[in-house]
């Protein structure tokens, strides 16, 4: 079981720089993201688009920010569960909380901050008649183990990033690779876009475009896909596995099942104090909340973080006075035993 | 005002609205779905207009010229789900005043 002071579910930039407003207050944190990787929406969608509306900075882009955030709170040591997603909640009788991600992991905390922004990331499952059944019978949505596919017939589906990497690394590991695109355009790094074609050009994927899969045959299990080329009528392909990758959406998932107050698709909160739901101890901050007057910004997440974490401070150390300090005067302790501070003016007479 | 223009949206519930859009707010098809709250916030506009999500699929009923597809917007609906020759991404078009009585349907969500 992890334990920690505050439990941050969404490693997005307002989970990010909870870690170091929690950390002046000397609370400690842990995030869960759904995701591989720090940073949310930023590193996923657009870590490469810029943000002009960081105070501070006239321009920085959205994936050199979370690098920036990452530095900033890493001496107050956050841990992380990244690539699971938080699944249920349970109150316990001294008033903390257990997350349970969908694999299992357990963290405790007395204080829980929903930093969620739109949900967990998703995989976008086309429409296909009857894909719900062959799904972990053939139909997979994200590579979690290529070894499953060594010797086997795979079919992607897809024209980005992901589809033209996986194609690659598969054809070195899969007995036969089909990729199928509606355009005959690929969107992908230029050296993936090469790669592909030189793959297919010594005959090591197949590439069927512009066409869809359009069904699903098989009896227990996945045994062929169809395949429509636009204009023509539909084909048959014997494969063992069908990975359609479309990318990802989000979706608030489990959390709208935690008794929690929604409206809009976002978790309401209490604006006029301290950013807490319905739940106490549970409270909401960045893009998942909603309030009178919210807005979706990056920059409006920091300062409901900061006034947040004066909240937990209360929750954590129950009737104990606090009063605000400037990291100017008073410097940064980190929980790694680093110091930052301000240099001294030195005193000293002038002959 | 003088510089909205008046144009049919219809919801993904099959209703239509007729609404009065702005033409000097630099707004996109996306938004003004968002300003008249006509699909629920959080499924629309996810991307926040970068042309990266389909949320904002919509399908054009009438026969205005609208701004050509680029390179991301066509790339985009070539991965998305429910896409009709008459498809488009809400949030590439711009809202101009040479659009008075564009029709558009909502594409289901994803």
């Amino acid at each position: 079981m992890i334990e920690t002071d505050i439990l941050i579910i969404g490693a997005g930039p307002t989970g990010l720089f909870t870690v170091f407003e929690a950390g002046l207050l000397k609370m400690k944190c842990h995030l869960i993201d759904a995701l591989p990787q720090a940073g949310g929406q930023c590193s996923e969608i657009y870590p490469k688009k810029p943000i002009y509306d960081i105070p501070a900075y006239p321009e920085i882009l959205a994936g050199d920010l979370t690098e920036k955030l990452m530095e900033q709170c890493k001496q107050f040591e956050p841990g992380f569960t990244l690539g699971e997603r938080a699944e249920t909640i349970e109150k316990q009788a001294d008033g903390s909380f257990i997350v349970t991600t969908n694999k299992g992991t357990q963290h405790k905390a007395p204080v829980v901050a929903i930093a969620g922004g739109l949900g967990s990331f998703e995989p976008r499952k086309p429409q296909l008649d009857a894909i719900a059944f062959y799904e972990d019978k053939g139909v997979a949505y994200m590579i979690k183990d290529p070894e499953v596919y060594r010797h086997k017939k795979v079919v992607i589906s897809g024209g980005g990033d992901s589809a033209l990497d996986w194609s690659i690394f598969l054809s070195e590991v899969a007995s036969e690779v089909t990729l199928i695109h509606r355009r005959n355009e690929f969107r992908g790094a230029l050296d993936s876009v090469d790669k592909v074609q030189e793959l297919k050009d010594k005959g090591k994927i197949n590439i069927i475009t512009p066409a869809e899969v359009t069904g699903l045959i098989g009896k227990n299990k996945l045994e062929a896909i169809e395949v429509t080329k636009s204009g023509e009528s539909p084909v048959r392909i014997e494969t063992d596995s069908f990975i359609p990758l479309f990318g990802l959406s989000p979706k608030l998932g489990p959390i709208a099942d935690w008794g929690l107050e929604i409206e809009k698709n976002a978790i309401k909160v209490n604006n006029a104090l301290d950013y807490q739901t319905n739940i106490p101890g549970i409270f909401a901050i960045g893009d998942v909340n909603t309030y009178p007057g919210k807005l979706k910004l990056i920059l409006c997440g920091f300062h409901e973080a900061t006034l947040m974490c004066q909240a937990a401070y209360q929750i954590i150390n129950p009737g104990k006075r606090y009063v605000l300090k400037y990291t100017t005067v008073s410097g940064i302790d980190g929980f790694d035993g680093t110091r930052k501070e301000a240099p001294k003016a030195v005193v000293k007479s002038i002959n | 005002m003088d510089q909205d223009i008046q144009i049919k949206i219809t919801d993904r519930d099959g209703t239509s609205h007729a609404i009065a859009a702005p033409t000097d707010m630099a707004l996109n098809i996306m938004e003004v779905v968002r300003l008249y709250e006509l699909a629920p916030e959080g499924t629309i506009g996810i991307c926040g207009g970068m042309a990266m999500c389909a949320s904002c699929q919509c399908y054009v009923l009438t026969d205005h010229s609208l701004r050509e597809m680029q390179d991301e917007e066509e790339a985009m609906l070539s991965e998305a789900f429910n896409v009709k020759p008459n498809s488009r991404l809400g949030c590439q078009i711009q809202i101009t005043p040479e659009m008075e009585g564009l029709e558009i349907e909502l594409a289901p969500e994803d």
